[in-house]
């Protein structure tokens, strides 16, 4: 094809191999930190692409999916298959686990028979030596018929060697030479017979070898059937011919060509590998097989992966307390700079309130999110998340996922405080569609990082004496609903029988801090890139519809009427006159009583007032006397204390005013309008407007409905950021009770997951699946919070 | 000389060693269990099962690879009497 071409600039080699081979070790141990991630065009499968230059020579490696086979069975491999035949990259480099080689050559031996130049990478011969299993290279590669290099990709050793061989492998611009291998007598002759069918027909480019397809049809490769059924008497040529091979096979064998042909293959392999494997000890317990009698040992099994889930919640959040104190510094800092460089007015509220405080909240999570990442790698790389799934896949069977599934669930905050944006990320690994896109439905219902400071917020308020109870409580109600409404949705919208449990257990093995940095700061640039774009967009929509179109003229002029009006009847008050005579006075008085109060509180020395305010002073420490009810009759006339209380009540009226005229502002906007009109579905919960608001604000990010609630509830003079206060206030507020508490906790837990997440679904999934999370999540929180709600009135809880 | 006989690999005790005589699954659970190396002939050893007592774990080729009970099912062992 255009092997020339490319030949000239640059040389273009895939890297393929097995799951668990060392094939990213590799990668990066070629192309260091020079690597770009893309996705397959059309699909979400990765695609890594770096870059090396070797003696000049420039060389572009693309990293192929990890399989096992080459069927058109699962998007990993119709990926790999396409690539290889539609891009006709120069090479292939395989690399070959050199203590596993009988299972890591299957893949090899469709890669000789599809024709493409191979050269085989023989990895961790070291492991294998010290397991006594000693490789002939030479030998193999006489035996396969390609080059053979060993390597030891962790430690660097060999990678030169193979680099060398790229070269000279694609000096020689090979042609693809498809190796013709035998699969008995029936299967041959039927080979036999519809290769030329093929090579004759028009339908088939030529980019796969004839044989190749003929083997396909035989195997009943979707792909190929797809093809075949635009030519339907060609179509049904063949497939008399599979059909006549199935049914002679089947009465002789009792086995379906396709377990001739793999057991053929193994044949194949199992020939080579008896001249070129030594070993010299017989198979004994290694190492690895020795953790695994304790690390999945029935009963301290279980016991050991609850310490570990419980040690990586710990380190996630310990280790990252400070470096989320330091983003959320920073952000602070920012939004001071702004605050004082832009003039007061919409865009110093859009720029403040809208888009540094609703990404810095997003992104103040990142150090979380990193640690998490971090630690799961750990998991991954060391091999130990496999054994998880391996003991969790009996429970996550019955509800209908996959023992993968656990990854997902986990990640999105199944220990608290994870991230669902890369937990719908970690459903990757599931075959089937199903049971991927169940995983991808129920991640939103766990508890996520985001929507613990709302639970902090209301826990603090109603459920003080319980904190930590609380927590473990909805960790497991969170698990609950998660499974409960995974099988729901695998026994209505999404049945289908149970994908096949056919997996590895790779060896432990000790990860490299590189590959452990590499894992965690990918995961993390996917959040931030995502999180960061789509919730600058949402916080300015936010911050949009709780701004506009704002209260009237009619009505900001109505409240600073009603301050006036409150000021002079106060200044009118005959016992107040000996103090403060006007407006002017007045303003001193409220100086002092800001300045003394602050000092009292803060311990600070009282600052000395000149010897005209000392008539104002007495007024000002009579008025705090009366607030903290410790009266002092020595230091207190009559008069005094009336107008003390005078004050008192009339600092109370102006605040209850301003409150009044943040809570209309907040009504007049787009979200306060909608906030009302979901009052008549949300009373039987008992979530007035504000609180609806809160929620629509939580649907751009969780940990929104914190802020929102504050800012809708906040008391004008009271810091809204500060979730103790908005503790206080929700207690002290008479519409609120355990209940209502109680009911809107579990309303944040299941209700839709935020937009990112909706997003990466989509992503993952299609518009669809994403548009029936939201409804769907709707739904179930709804009821459920509903059923919470009035059995808990009818217990009579809720007072 | 040892008898032998073939029994369901799902029937097999922990520790137990056998060669695979027949893989009766067909469909996708029988294309994944063979290209993982499950054909006839080969040697396996059962290494151990998950706390549940399933899926169940084999050493095969030199790894170790779980499937679940109902899968094993489809595979016949000849193991010693």
């Amino acid at each position: 094809m255009n092997n020339k071409k490319t030949m000239k600039n640059k040389i273009v080699i895939a890297l393929s191999g097995n799951p668990n081979s060392g094939k990213t070790t590799v990668f990066n141990a070629i192309t260091g930190a020079r690597q770009q991630i893309a996705n397959y065009p059309g699909v979400t499968v990765e695609k890594k692409v770096g870059h090396v230059t070797h003696k000049g020579r420039k060389i572009e490696v693309v990293d192929l999916p990890g399989t096992y086979s080459l069927t058109a069975y699962s998007l990993e491999e119709i990926v790999a298959r396409d690539f290889l035949v539609n891009e006709r990259p120069d090479l292939i480099v395989d690399i070959v686990d050199a203590s596993n080689l009988d299972r890591n050559l299957y893949l090899a031996v469709q890669f000789k028979e599809l024709g493409i130049p191979l050269i085989i990478a023989l990895n961790m011969v070291d492991v294998a030596e010290s397991r006594g299993i000693r490789v002939d290279h030479q030998q193999l590669s006489t035996l396969f018929g390609t080059p053979v290099v060993p390597i030891v990709a962790r430690s660097n050793r060999g990678i030169q060697e193979l680099l060398d061989k790229v070269l000279e492998v694609a000096q020689e611009g090979q042609q693809w030479h498809p190796a013709v291998i035998s699969y008995g007598t029936d299967i041959d002759q039927s080979l036999d017979e519809i290769e030329p069918i093929i090579e004759g027909s028009k339908i088939f480019n030529k980019k796969y070898p004839s044989r190749w397809r003929a083997l396909k049809c035989l195997e009943g490769d979707s792909q190929i059937i797809e093809l075949l059924k635009r030519d339907p008497s060609l179509g049904q040529g063949i497939d008399a011919i599979c059909k006549k091979t199935s049914k002679h096979i089947t009465d002789t064998l009792e086995e379906e060509p396709e377990g001739i042909i793999a057991d053929h293959r193994y044949g194949y392999i199992t020939g080579i590998t008896k001249k070129t494997v030594k070993r010299k000890i017989e198979a004994r317990l290694n190492l690895s097989d020795k953790i695994d009698k304790v690390l999945t040992n029935r009963i301290i099994g279980p016991l050991i992966m609850l310490a570990i889930l419980y040690v990586i919640y710990v380190f996630t959040f310990s280790a990252s307390e400070a470096p989320v104190g330091w983003f959320e510094a920073f952000f602070d800092g920012l939004n001071n700079v702004a605050s004082s460089v832009i003039a007061p007015g919409y865009l110093q509220s859009l720029i403040t309130s809208g888009i540094i405080d609703g990404v810095g909240g997003v992104l103040g999570f990142v150090p979380l999110i990193m640690f998490m990442f971090f630690a799961i790698a750990i998991m991954e790389d060391s091999g130990y998340m496999a054994r998880v799934a391996y003991m969790l896949d009996r429970i996550l069977r019955w509800f209908g996922l996959h023992g993968n599934s656990v990854m997902a669930l986990i990640v999105s905050g199944g220990i608290s405080g994870g991230c669902a944006v890369p937990g719908v990320m970690a459903a990757r690994t599931l075959r089937d569609p199903k049971e991927r896109i169940a995983t991808l439905l129920v991640v939103p219902f766990m508890n996520c990082g985001a929507k613990l400071p709302v639970y902090a917020v209301l826990i603090g308020a109603f459920f003080p004496a319980h904190k930590a109870r609380m927590m473990f409580y909805l960790t497991l109600l969170s698990w609950g609903f998660a499974l409960f409404a995974a099988k729901f949705i695998r026994a209505t919208v999404l049945k289908g029988p149970k994908t096949p449990f056919v997996m590895e257990l790779p060896p432990y093995r000790m990860p490299t801090l590189r590959g452990l940095l590499i894992h965690t700061w990918e995961r993390t640039w996917q959040y931030v890139k995502k999180a960061g774009t789509v919730i600058l967009g949402f916080s300015i929509i936010l911050w949009v519809m709780m701004t506009f179109p704002g209260p009237s003229k009619e009505q900001v002029r109505s409240f600073e009427d009603q301050r006036i009006r409150l000021t002079q009847s106060f200044l009118a008050s005959p016992d107040v006159n000996e103090w403060v005579k006007d407006e002017k006075g007045l303003a001193g008085l409220n100086d002092l009583y800001d300045s003394y109060s602050k000092a009292t509180k803060e311990n600070d020395r009282v600052p000395l007032a000149d010897s005209n305010k000392q008539a104002l002073l007495s007024l000002v420490k009579a008025v705090l006397f009366l607030e903290s009810d410790r009266l002092s009759k020595q230091e207190t006339g009559d008069g005094l204390l009336n107008a003390a209380a005078c004050y008192i009540n009339y600092t109370h009226d102006i605040i209850n005013v301003g409150v009044q005229e943040q809570q209309s502002a907040l009504k007049g906007t787009i979200a306060g309008w909608l906030g009302q009109r979901l009052e008549t579905i949300t009373r039987p919960l008992g979530f007035d407007y504000r609180t609806n608001i809160a929620l629509v604000g939580g649907f751009a990010a969780k940990e929104v409905v914190v802020s929102t609630l504050g800012t809708a509830y906040s008391l004008g003079d009271v810091d809204p950021d500060k979730a103790g206060s908005l503790s206080e206030r929700l207690k002290n507020n008479p519409d609120w009770n355990p209940l209502v508490a109680f009911t809107l906790i579990i309303f944040t837990m299941l209700y839709v997951p935020c937009i990112v997440t909706v997003i990466m679904i989509r992503r993952e999934s299609s518009w669809k699946w994403a548009g029936f999370s939201i409804g769907f999540n709707l739904i179930v929180a709804y009821f459920v919070a509903l059923i919470i709600s009035e059995v808990g009135a009818a217990l009579g809880l809720g007072v | 000389m040892d008898m032998k006989k073939i029994i369901k690999m799902r029937e097999m005790s922990n520790n137990q060693k056998g060669v695979i005589k027949k893989v009766s699954a067909s469909g996708d659970i029988g294309r994944r269990v063979r290209e993982m190396g499950l054909v006839q002939e080969t040697p396996i050893q059962i290494q151990g099962r998950a706390p549940l007592k399933d899926p169940v774990a084999v050493k095969i080729r030199d790894y170790v690879l779980t499937l679940r009970n109902n899968e094993a099912d489809h595979i016949m062992v000849e193991v010693d009497e």
